[in-house]
């Protein structure tokens, strides 16, 4: 029996969307307790997923997660968000797993709960003193999500609320494929009429057929819908999109993107072929793969060094729209800052250097995603319609 | 002055809160001195809709932040953050007498804002709209289970907070209107205490009127449940539910309650007898009930003056619990104020005085509800007696004073019930964003 009442933790917002910081807070404990505050997700896969941290309660018997610091866990010091990004799959879990949501209409759902003492593993088998359940939106209220399945293309079209009309951007992922909505989903809660865009299935990358114009349909279904202003379209893209976007950018005759934002992209293909046909030159130094510690194999040698000669790159001098690259310094997937620098300098020389803007972060990797998304450092990557190894990223 | 349709941006953070939280409500993107007005409109459940309105004109910053700058005109003036919700009434057009509650509390209310060119007054529908959002707002937080009960021949729903438990419990008392209303038990349930709505007013198949034991079966389905802490229950009542709190904390010998909260109520009632005399109490002194010139029932009077005589009032001089009393200084449906004023004139003569806490608001009416509830000066009321009458009751108050009662009511309603059942508990991160 609690002779002052039991804890109390609690979420704040309690239902937020997915890149909206929350403040956790548990209260009413004994003074000075150790506790442990724990996370815990099961993905549409199954899988569970889980972040620890340590505390102590202050003199008043509070924890704010948002001001203390964690002294152990998953994630360390003052991290308001860390029971989100360092989620990770539970002891046990299959390997190579990633958390991404398919189902965008509905929210993802996380137990945060404290438990007594400083805990590390075995938390399905105790009880905690207080637990309380938050949602996590990718969709705004009013946010419409239409298929689309027009002049060949496919894919997901969502539409901010209101009479519009609205900018609007093409959205592309990378080398994985299939159809992930979840960005396009978010950019239209922000206010822009996004498609996410399928342009190959799953694993099967190096046999995609499409050439540059099924990428200008795709761009000019956006531009045309009713609801989006024609002359406000941009691109964005992560990996394989961001090149794609570059080359949109830097060779298509038929359409203007308003802007690009690239993350983890590169340049150093040369123009023609169908997309099957670019992935497949970037891995034909198959040789130049290095594998680490753990058996996970490193792709970034594959494209080093970056060429000099122009016939081998997209000609970036040809962009005459605001781009932005995002890039992690620790990306092992590719060189992409390598890439991002003599996109800089090959800007420079055409004098369309205005309008690149390059971010660039230390210790990040490949796989930039919305705030506080879990953190990959290498997942299994399918080539060939089967499963395939696991990169390093 | 002109301005191209497409630049407006509109947000409103957050996008999805509980209907206590506090939301900011921006526009950017404009031209200095651009004048507009932000518009809120709600469909309810009984296919009425509600709108609220305000007039801005943008300033050198080409932002308005509802929460920080004032209000030109409209349904609310001035620097009003919440002004959209609390202010919404009927669109014109609308049937007289309407109030807004939701029944269904397991979805939320959805709230339409957008900003219209110019300051408009009416004919929304034709004005040039430059943008809009959908905002929810919910009763119930993630993960509070909502439990229908019946056993005991109770009407009653228990809502669970989120977690394991236990959880301190609280027993929820609405009026003479009857039904089951479910909204506040959701809400106190969304802020950590199991919380059972219970209609007691609604003739059973007896035709008769429930007595002190029905509520004693409730408490105790409160007591005995695995995720409640029996040792920590309280009790809050609205109107007649407030007597019927006080009848129970002070005299019943099956309920022990933590503390008890009475919103505009009254400890008068005959006390020998059961339940069903008040009802005999309040027939023989309806002539004492007037309407107003707008031909609005005023029912204050009816237990007025105080009576002296003992046995027509609960003796709350017994009372062993902390007591929290809530009044409208201007409810014109129960004499409150009046009554809160005997109340501690005789727990000063008794010597319990100490648990006694009253917040006494001016210009705020009777129904005092969670924060930012639309106000309702008057509505079309049924009674529950048989045969049933329908009228337009008066219940007092005045717009603004109203609203910013029913905010600052709640607030030190939650911290009253924190205190009492969660131990010596400062209030913190539960009530931050009220």
């Amino acid at each position: 029996m609690f002779h002052t009442g039991p804890p109390v933790v609690s979420v704040h917002p309690s239902r937020a969307m997915v890149d909206e910081a929350f403040k956790v807070q548990v209260e009413n404990l004994p003074p000075g307790s150790p506790v442990t505050l724990h996370s815990l997700h099961q993905s549409e896969d199954k899988d569970y997923w889980e972040a620890f941290g340590h505390y102590v309660s202050d003199h008043r018997g509070t924890v704010s997660v948002a001001d203390d610091l964690s002294c152990g866990g998953t994630y360390t010091g003052k991290e308001a968000m860390g029971l989100l990004w360092s989620m990770r799959p539970v002891p046990g879990s299959r390997e190579g797993l990633r958390l991404r949501k398919l189902n965008v209409c509905i929210p993802q759902l996380v137990n945060i709960s404290v438990y007594s003492g400083h805990v590390g593993v075995g938390f399905r088998e105790q009880d905690p003193l207080a637990s309380v359940l938050t949602e996590r939106w990718y969709m705004a209220p009013g946010v419409r999500r239409i298929d689309i399945k027009e002049k060949g293309v496919r894919g997901t079209l969502f539409i901010p609320h209101g009479p519009g009309p609205f900018p609007g951007l093409l959205d592309m992922w990378g080398g994985g494929g299939g159809l992930l909505e979840y960005r396009a989903a978010l950019l239209a809660s922000h206010g822009y009429a996004s498609m996410a865009l399928e342009y190959f299935n799953p694993a099967e990358v190096n046999t995609a057929e499409l050439e540059l114009n099924y990428f200008e349909t795709a761009f000019n279904i956006v531009r045309d819908h009713p609801q989006v202003m024609s002359d406000r379209v941009g691109l964005f893209g992560l990996s394989l999109g961001s090149i794609v976007s570059i080359s949109l950018a830097a060779w298509s005759s038929v359409v203007k993107p308003r802007c690009c934002v690239c993350i983890s992209g590169n340049h150093t293909h040369a123009r023609g072929g169908t997309i099957g046909d670019v992935f497949n030159e970037f891995i034909t130094n198959v040789h130049k793969v290095r594998m680490d510690e753990n058996n996970y194999e490193i792709w970034r040698g594959m494209g080093l060094p970056i060429p000099d000669d122009i016939s081998q790159k997209v000609d970036v001098g040809k962009i005459n729209c605001p781009i932005l690259l995002v890039n992690g310094d620790d990306d092992q997937n590719w060189p992409t800052v390598e890439s991002a620098e003599d996109m800089a300098q090959m800007m420079r020389a055409a004098g369309n250097e205005h309008l690149l803007t390059r971010l660039e972060y230390p210790d990040a990797g490949h796989l930039i995603e919305p705030p506080y998304s879990p953190h990959f450092r290498a997942t299994k990557f399918l080539k060939d319609g089967q499963k395939g190894y696991t990169a390093s990223i | 002055m002109d301005m191209k349709q497409h630049c407006v941006k509109l947000s409103v953070q957050p996008s999805r809160g509980l209907v206590d939280e506090k939301f900011t409500v921006l526009v950017q993107n404009l031209l200095p001195g651009f004048q507009l007005t932000i518009h809120a409109l709600h469909q309810c459940e009984d296919g009425h809709s509600w709108e609220a309105f305000a007039h801005y004109t943008a300033n050198a910053t080409s932002i308005v932040n509802v929460s920080q700058d004032p209000s030109l005109g409209g349904t609310y003036s001035g620097v009003e953050p919440m002004g959209l919700l609390w202010s919404l009434r009927p669109v014109p057009g609308s049937k007289t007498g309407l109030r807004l509650r939701k029944m269904n509390v397991q979805t939320p209310m959805g709230v339409t804002i957008s900003v219209y060119q110019g300051h408009q007054k009416e004919g929304f529908l034709d004005q040039v709209l430059l943008a809009s959002v959908v905002v929810e707002r919910w009763y119930m937080a993630p993960g509070v289970r909502r439990v229908p009960i019946t056993e005991g021949r109770l009407t009653a729903t228990l809502f669970l907070p989120s977690g394991p438990g236990p959880f301190p419990g609280l027993l929820d008392l609405w009026g003479w209107g009857g039904k089951l209303v479910e909204y506040r038990a959701a809400l106190l349930a969304s802020h950590g205490i199991a919380s059972m709505a219970l209609d007691y007013l609604t003739p059973k198949e007896t035709g008769r009127m429930v007595d002190n034991d029905y509520f004693e079966t409730a408490y105790r389905v409160l007591e005995q449940h695995p995720q409640i802490l029996g040792s920590r229950i309280a009790m809050l009542g609205l109107s007649f539910g407030a007597g019927v709190t006080l009848r129970m904390a002070v005299y019943s010998k099956g309920l022990k309650l933590s503390c008890a909260v009475c919103i505009n109520g009254s400890h008068v009632q005959p006390i020998d007898g059961p339940l069903e005399q008040i009802m005999t109490y309040f027939n023989k002194n309806v002539e004492k009930t007037r309407f107003d010139e707008d031909n609005q029932l005023i029912c204050r009077d009816l237990m007025l003056p105080i009576p002296t005589d003992p046995s027509l009032k609960v003796d709350v001089g017994r009372l062993q619990c902390p007591l929290l009393l809530v009044v409208g200084e201007d409810d014109q449906n129960w004499p409150t104020y009046e009554s809160a004023m005997d109340m501690r004139e005789m727990m000063e003569r008794a010597g319990n005085s100490h648990l006694l806490t009253v917040l006494s608001y001016k210009n705020a009416g009777h129904l005092i509800q969670p924060p930012f509830t639309p106000f309702t000066r008057a509505s079309t009321f049924k009674s529950v007696t048989i045969p049933p009458f329908t009228m337009m009751a008066l219940w007092g108050g005045e717009l603004v004073a109203h609203s910013r009662t029913q905010e600052d009511a709640w607030r030190k309603t939650l911290v009253f019930l924190r205190e009492n059942l969660y131990g010596d508990m400062k209030p913190g991160a539960l009530f931050s964003n009220l």
